[in-house]
């Protein structure tokens, strides 16, 4: 008999098979894509499960116009290798306040994403979107399902969450009822690292050390990305050779110094100089159980 | 024991990255459970797994040896459990956790543990985490010994059907490492095991607070040989590749079909092998034909298994669709539709004996009834005790009938054709979980015996389109006064009709039943099928019954040809009818003398849209009565 199969055969034929129970069981399903390297791998799956087909679903970028510059440019050619259409939604309303992390700080993410997420759903009338959250992120997501349900108004209801037996998910819901799907809630850090090095999947350079113009603030490496970056008085950009280990909108996410050039060497860096991943996003510090908060709220 | 100073990474990792991760990258996966409860050291021992796996980043390690002096319970020591708590403050906040999963790797294989929470919803919670184990480790503090709970997730265990089974006989550091007091342990569990079906299983002496047997042997128990906890978890049997020697089946989760030159089918692989060129069996239709290709994004395979998704195409064009079983030609599973299972009842709301719910097993999704069951299991004593239903958290072993040919295999051979859940119709919620131990011979015997005299005859010889004019409404809103003008007026007309009224028929055909929701559930089953069978004969059925719940309504419609169910929402309020108290009923249950009276203590639900809607308060019954027969001659 030939070997077993390995760890990341196992998690991702669990992963293609909760993208097609998805696809077979809701009427418009949508995959949120945030250009992170968790996306990445929820992306090369999609694209595996659906193979020869390109993935019967668009790809919908819920845009804060915040993001790092090399991020948009691989969302766009993502999307175009995989035959996917792109949607790309701004929150109006946050357009037209002109709602920044320098001026806004939660009310940022309030208003681009959580709102964002919301009005985009509404819009196009998805009834499940895929997420590329994991259970070993933080303890709190430890218990979450792979089908999490929201109301007609995006509201999570913990006390209401369905229990998920053998391979089994109950996609069953109602009118205006939506779902959020985490096709890769068993994978952890080390599992998507590894796949992306074994798959040779792409993803943004930013990922990788490469000197660039930096400022600390708060204890956290800013990387001055472009002009959309307000220094502060006495503040100078200082080139440090930086990568990031996670990445969100720019001024939020804290870069690593790093010398670690190539796949191998971040996966090294991570193994050996280990701080856990949510720690440089300023997010997460807001206050005591932010995430369920945010959950609660519609924040993915 | 093993201190912050001795958490050092892995050497290869700044020596050789390249060869850790190629070392990395052939481990294999073993899901498993833990069992016990608070006190038996559960968190302790995943903590400490998580630890000595070194996969504990240093801002969690730093924060832990901070909780650990302030609010551990280990004095100065790192408090182990503090790395997998946050249960308790959700369950504070009333958060549903049934399951939280922990992961962590070692240089052989990527582990991921169920770990469930707390004594309520204990069994809800052990049979979701329990359904995916391999592997279960039950955990037994060495002071107190086998315990009923220690049975009970045992029994859960063997239940799921995990073959392999630790027992893990903590906290031997607090009984001096004694071996008899192992042995003892050891020996009861053994003769508990053998009577429930257990036939083998892996007794180890640990102490998850020192980390005795956990991953290195232990100095403290030189009279134990075996392996550590770590080497079994290393090195068990996966289910996965037991399943590679079952026959094949690929239940079809979704057809591909981006073009007219490809159509493929794709599914997980629920049992055995696939090549190209196997004589392959289609399910429920029976049809053969053979595997062209074996398709998968990174190149067709000589070989699928267990495990894998995949897609595959098929030599010949034959229908087939999600929720079809391609399966081994020569072996394939069966086909039927009225089952005997063990249900485990996860809702707050009980079981109903014969209310329609969906039932799901691997992708096919049909319409099921549970009938009432045959026993309910103690978990705690192996009991058969007598029940009528089965309340949350309750096992029971019930028969069951879907409305379409199920394809599946008995639980014990196969996890994904033999589990199946339950989900109520109107909430959505998955109610139950089931798994099946074989067909009803009758269902296989019992055939539709077809007539040459069909009911479309029998309604022409009487000029008149069957139908069934449904009333519902509280007690005493005036359902069996309409019904009765209605069926004179038919009469008058010519019209043959027949009058079911709730009271008469709980004279006679139901006089077994009370006024439980489960009996009035049956009830109004036995009514439909009578209603149905009228129908066939040609007859306008009236019925006149409070009919309180929604779901049963919808069942009896869902029996009848489309457009014969007529519902008819008598629409008295519950002031008004009280007002009325034609028989007397209301003033007797509000004196408390009369139980389960629906609109005082049992729930009425209304018709959402009802075909007709009489206001009682705005018509008379006569005029009613009109409205309904105008209705009825319109369609």
């Amino acid at each position: 008999m030939t070997a077993s199969l390995t760890h990341l055969q196992r998690l991702e034929a669990e992963s293609i098979h909760i993208l097609r129970e998805v696809v077979a069981e809701t009427e418009k399903p949508v995959m949120l894509y945030s250009i992170g390297k968790d996306s990445a791998v929820m992306l090369h799956l999609a694209r595996k499960a659906f193979y020869p087909a390109p993935p019967p679903f668009p790809l919908l970028h819920v845009d804060t116009t915040w993001k790092f510059k090399a991020m948009y440019e691989l969302r766009d050619r993502a999307a175009r290798d995989a035959g996917m259409e792109l949607l790309v939604y701004q929150n109006p309303e946050a357009k037209e306040r002109g709602i920044n992390p320098f001026d806004h700080g939660s009310l940022h993410t309030d208003m681009w994403k959580t709102e964002g997420l919301k009005q985009a759903l509404d819009l196009y009338g998805f009834d499940a979107a895929f997420g590329g959250a994991r259970r070993d992120e933080e303890k709190s997501r430890a218990k979450e399902r792979i089908f999490s349900f929201r109301s007609a108004n995006h509201r999570w209801d913990p006390k209401n969450q369905r229990p998920e037996l053998w391979r089994l998910y109950n996609a069953k819901k109602a009118k205006g009822e939506s779902i959020r799907v985490f096709p890769i809630s068993n994978w952890t850090e080390l599992d998507i690292w590894q796949y992306i090095h074994l798959e040779n999947i792409e993803i943004v350079p930013l990922y990788f050390a490469a000197p660039r113009p930096t400022v600390e603030r708060d204890g956290l490496i800013l990387m001055v990305d472009d002009d959309r970056f307000r220094l502060k008085p006495g503040e100078t950009p200082v080139e440090r050779s930086i990568r990031f280990r996670t990445l969100g909108c720019y001024p939020l996410t804290g870069a690593v110094e790093s010398a670690a050039k190539t796949l191998p060497e971040v996966i090294q860096e991570m193994l050996l100089t280990t701080t856990s991943e949510r720690q440089g996003r300023a997010i997460d510090h807001d206050q005591a159980a932010s995430m369920e908060k945010k959950k609660q709220e519609g924040y993915f | 024991m093993a201190g912050p100073s001795s958490y050092e990474a892995d050497a290869l990792i700044a020596e050789d990255i390249d060869a850790y991760l190629d070392r990395h990258q052939h481990k294999s996966l073993l899901r498993f459970i833990t069992c016990g409860s608070v006190d038996d050291g559960k968190s302790t021992l995943i903590g400490r797994l998580l630890y000595d796996s070194k996969m504990i980043f240093e801002d969690q390690l730093a924060a832990l040896e901070a909780d650990s002096k302030r609010v551990g319970t280990q004095g100065q020591n790192i408090d182990f459990a503090l790395l997998v708590d946050g249960l308790a403050a959700e369950r504070e906040q009333g958060i549903t956790i049934d399951v939280a999963y922990r992961f962590f790797a070692t240089d052989r294989r990527k582990f991921i543990v169920a770990d469930t929470p707390g004594h309520e919803q204990y069994t809800r919670n052990m049979v979701t985490g329990a359904s995916t184990a391999d592997l279960a480790v039950i955990l037994v503090d060495a002071r107190k010994g086998v315990l009923t709970q220690t049975r009970r997730h045992s029994y859960l265990c063997h239940l799921l059907g995990i073959r392999n089974i630790v027992l893990a006989v903590n906290k031997m550091d607090l009984v001096n490492y004694d071996q008899a007091t192992f042995d003892r342990i050891r020996l009861a569990y053994s003769a508990f095991a053998q009577s429930i079906g257990i036939t083998r299983f892996t007794p180890i002496p640990i102490s998850g607070f020192v980390g005795d047997n956990i991953t290195a042997k232990s100095e403290h128990t030189p009279w134990y040989h075996g392996d550590t906890l770590m080497e079994v978890l290393e090195t068990i049997e996966i289910d996965a590749d037991a399943d590679r020697a079952k026959p094949f089946r690929l239940p079809v989760q979704w057809v591909n079909r981006p073009n007219l030159d490809f159509r493929g089918f794709s599914g997980l692989v629920a049992g055995g092998t696939v090549h190209p060129g196997d004589a392959v069996r289609i399910l429920p239709s029976g049809k053969t034909t053979t595997v062209a290709r074996v398709v998968t994004f990174d190149g067709d395979l000589e070989e699928g298994v267990a495990g894998q998704s995949v897609t595959l195409t098929l030599a010949d064009e034959v229908d087939c669709s999600r929720g079809d079983v391609i399966a081994a030609a020569g072996d394939p599973p069966q086909v039927a539709d009225q089952f005997e299972a063990t249900i485990v009842w996860m809702a707050d709301e009980e079981m109903l004996p014969g209310r329609s719910y969906w039932l799901k097993l691997g992708t096919q999704t049909v319409t099921a009834n549970v009938q009432q069951p045959k026993y309910q299991i103690n978990v705690n004593t192996m009991e058969h005790i007598a029940a009528k239903t089965l309340e949350l958290n309750a096992i029971g072993v019930a028969n069951l009938s879907t409305d379409r040919p199920l394809v599946f295999e008995p639980y014990e051979a196969n996890r994904d054709l033999g589990g199946f859940i339950l989900i109520d119709k109107f909430t959505n919620a998955t109610v139950a979980a089931g798994m099946i131990h074989f067909a009803l011979r009758r269902a296989q015997n019992v055939h539709w015996q077809a007539s040459d005299v069909t009911r479309e005859a029998r309604a022409a010889l009487m000029r008149q389109k069957p139908a069934v004019l449904w009333f519902t409404g509280l007690s005493g809103a005036g359902k069996s006064t309409i019904a009765n003008l209605v069926e004179k007026k038919l009469a008058r007309m010519n019209r043959h009709t027949f009058l079911l009224d709730g009271d008469n028929v709980r004279h006679g055909l139901n006089r077994d039943l009370g006024f439980t929701d489960a009996d009035r559930v049956e009830n109004i089953r036995r009514v439909g099928e009578v209603a149905k069978l009228m129908t066939d004969a040609g007859l306008i059925v009236i019925t006149a019954f409070i009919s309180p719940f929604r779901a049963e309504r919808e069942m009896v419609r869902q029996m009848l040809p489309h457009g014969e169910f007529i519902e008819i929402f008598i629409d008295t309020p519950l002031a008004e009818a009280e007002k009325r108290d034609v028989k007397g009923l209301y003033a007797k249950a509000r004196s408390g003398q009369l139980k389960n009276f629906t609109g005082i203590d049992s729930p009425y639900e209304p018709p959402v849209d009802a075909e007709i809607r009489i206001d009682t308060t705005k018509l008379s019954p006569d005029e009613g009565a009109d409205r309904i027969v105008e209705y009825l001659l319109d369609r």
